[in-house]
């Protein structure tokens, strides 16, 4: 496997240490940047979930999100995790009249505040904690467990971009694959070997359509 | 469908495991890294440490430690014990805590949580209230601090739904009565508490053999259950916690095979 240089976009906006260590532990060379040169040279970029989709929207109108752009414009590994998914659509209720990169068509959503499971109990929002996902997409395993904590999803108004969907009251877009985009809403980085395995799929392949 | 999760808790004083029953007579228990790493290596959902550290001049310790934790433990960690200020809590997110929890200082200043809650997300902000039962009642609890030394009065179903409102993202229920004496969880202040708010609630205290942290999470409702002395005792491992728990029908994330 050749994992070469992994770019972990650094927005300032939380502590992506965890982030870092998970692909450290992989075998990548992970490296924090905000630095659109840094990471235009890597290998792989990753963005990370960090602040809210206001705060990541401005973060991402400058130099940062042209590069990003250009990255996955170029045909480059990308993953993107919870917020570093949300931000590829083109708005989110979250922050209404901001702009998110607008990669895919499509806008996030909040969970209504009165799901209810199988059994007519009502779903608290936040959705934290570990569920699993429905996938019939290779690098995803079908039924495995992964941790959330979120409060929206996304709506890609290309339902052939949806590579798992996840069971909270109804179901909704875990996680997206095209080309060489990859991204989640769940964190990879705690969600133990399965994490793992899923950063494994990244370093490793180079295209998931 | 969303798991219950099971929850080792470290009490940890200067950088070591600790363990003592109603928070009196600690004995060492051990390197809480290493324990965090056997018990997510087990199927943990979550770490939660417990720093009893009384002075604050050994913080780094701390800091230290979650750090080493987070670097090397891919689950979600949650630390509390004496964050006070908004810089306790920034300083714990930093070193790579995912969420903070929080006991006197909501008491003595409630808005703090909401303030904390505002500037990082509800989802890292836990507010722990350790309830004791007021003698010669059933069903009411009142909110002790300071390591359980000291009665605030509040009602602790109130202060639960008090502090919902304000914006914490999950509570840490620890009943005074039952910590440390393998009892099993007051099922009744849990299912009062679940019952009162919208946001998860974590039961603590008391859990001595499965069929408690059943109790916990079925009869008590709670979305979560912690428990140290069983797990650092060696009396069940978190495998044999889910399995039991999977047989009887709950809902928790399986054991993973390595």
């Amino acid at each position: 496997m050749t994992t070469g240089r992994v770019a972990i976009v650094d927005l300032g906006l939380g502590n992506l240490h965890s982030v870092a260590k998970a692909f450290e532990r992989a075998g990548a060379n992970a490296e924090l940047s905000s630095d659109p040169d840094v990471l235009l040279r890597a290998d792989r970029l990753v963005m990370p979930g960090q602040g809210a989709f206001k705060e990541c929207a401005h973060a991402l109108r400058g130099e940062i999100g042209e590069a990003v752009r250009s990255w996955i414009d170029s045909g480059r590994p990308y993953l993107g995790i919870c917020l570093g998914m949300q931000a590829l659509f083109e708005s989110s209720e979250e922050a209404p009249g901001e702009k998110g990169l607008g990669i895919f068509p499509g806008r996030v959503k909040r969970f209504a505040s009165d799901l209810r499971d199988a059994e007519g109990r009502r779903l608290k929002v936040p959705h934290i904690g570990w569920n699993q996902i429905d996938s019939t997409h290779p690098v995803f395993e079908n039924g495995e467990w992964y941790y959330f904590v979120h409060s929206y999803y996304c709506v890609p108004d290309d339902e052939s971009l949806v590579a798992a969907t996840t069971d909270y009251g109804a179901p909704f877009c875990s996680a997206i694959a095209r080309d060489n985009v990859l991204a989640c809403q769940f964190h990879p980085e705690k969600s133990q070997h399965a994490g793992a395995r899923l950063i494994g799929h990244f370093l490793g392949d180079v295209s998931w359509s | 469908m969303l798991a219950k999760r099971i929850i080792p808790c470290l009490d940890v004083k200067e950088g070591r495991v600790v363990k003592g029953v109603n928070f009196v007579g600690l004995r060492d228990a051990g390197d809480p890294v290493e324990s965090a790493q056997r018990y997510s290596a087990g199927g943990a959902d979550e770490i939660t440490f417990l720093d009893i550290t009384a002075s604050h001049e050994n913080r780094r310790t701390l800091f230290e430690l979650v750090d080493r934790t987070a670097s090397t433990v891919a689950v979600p960690l949650t630390v509390g014990g004496g964050v006070r200020e908004r810089r306790d809590v920034s300083e714990l997110l930093h070193a790579g805590a995912d969420k903070v929890s929080i006991n006197s200082a909501a008491v003595a200043n409630p808005t703090f949580i909401r303030d904390m809650a505002e500037a990082y997300g509800a989802q890292a902000i836990v507010v722990a209230i350790d309830a004791k039962r007021v003698p010669g009642e059933t069903d009411r609890w009142t909110v002790y601090t300071h390591g359980g030394r000291r009665d605030t009065g509040l009602d602790a179903i109130a202060w639960a739904k008090q502090m919902a409102d304000y914006g914490a993202g999950e509570i840490l229920l620890t009943s005074m009565d039952r910590d440390g004496t393998q009892d099993g969880y007051d099922l009744l202040l849990t299912r009062a508490v679940v019952d009162a708010i919208s946001i998860p609630v974590v039961a603590s205290g008391g859990v001595g053999t499965l069929a408690h942290v059943h109790e916990g999470l079925a009869a008590g409702g709670a979305d979560a259950a912690l428990a140290a002395s069983i797990f650092h005792d060696g009396h069940y491992t978190v495998t044999e916690v889910k399995e039991y728990l999977l047989d009887q029908g709950v809902c928790v994330r399986p054991p993973e095979r390595d």
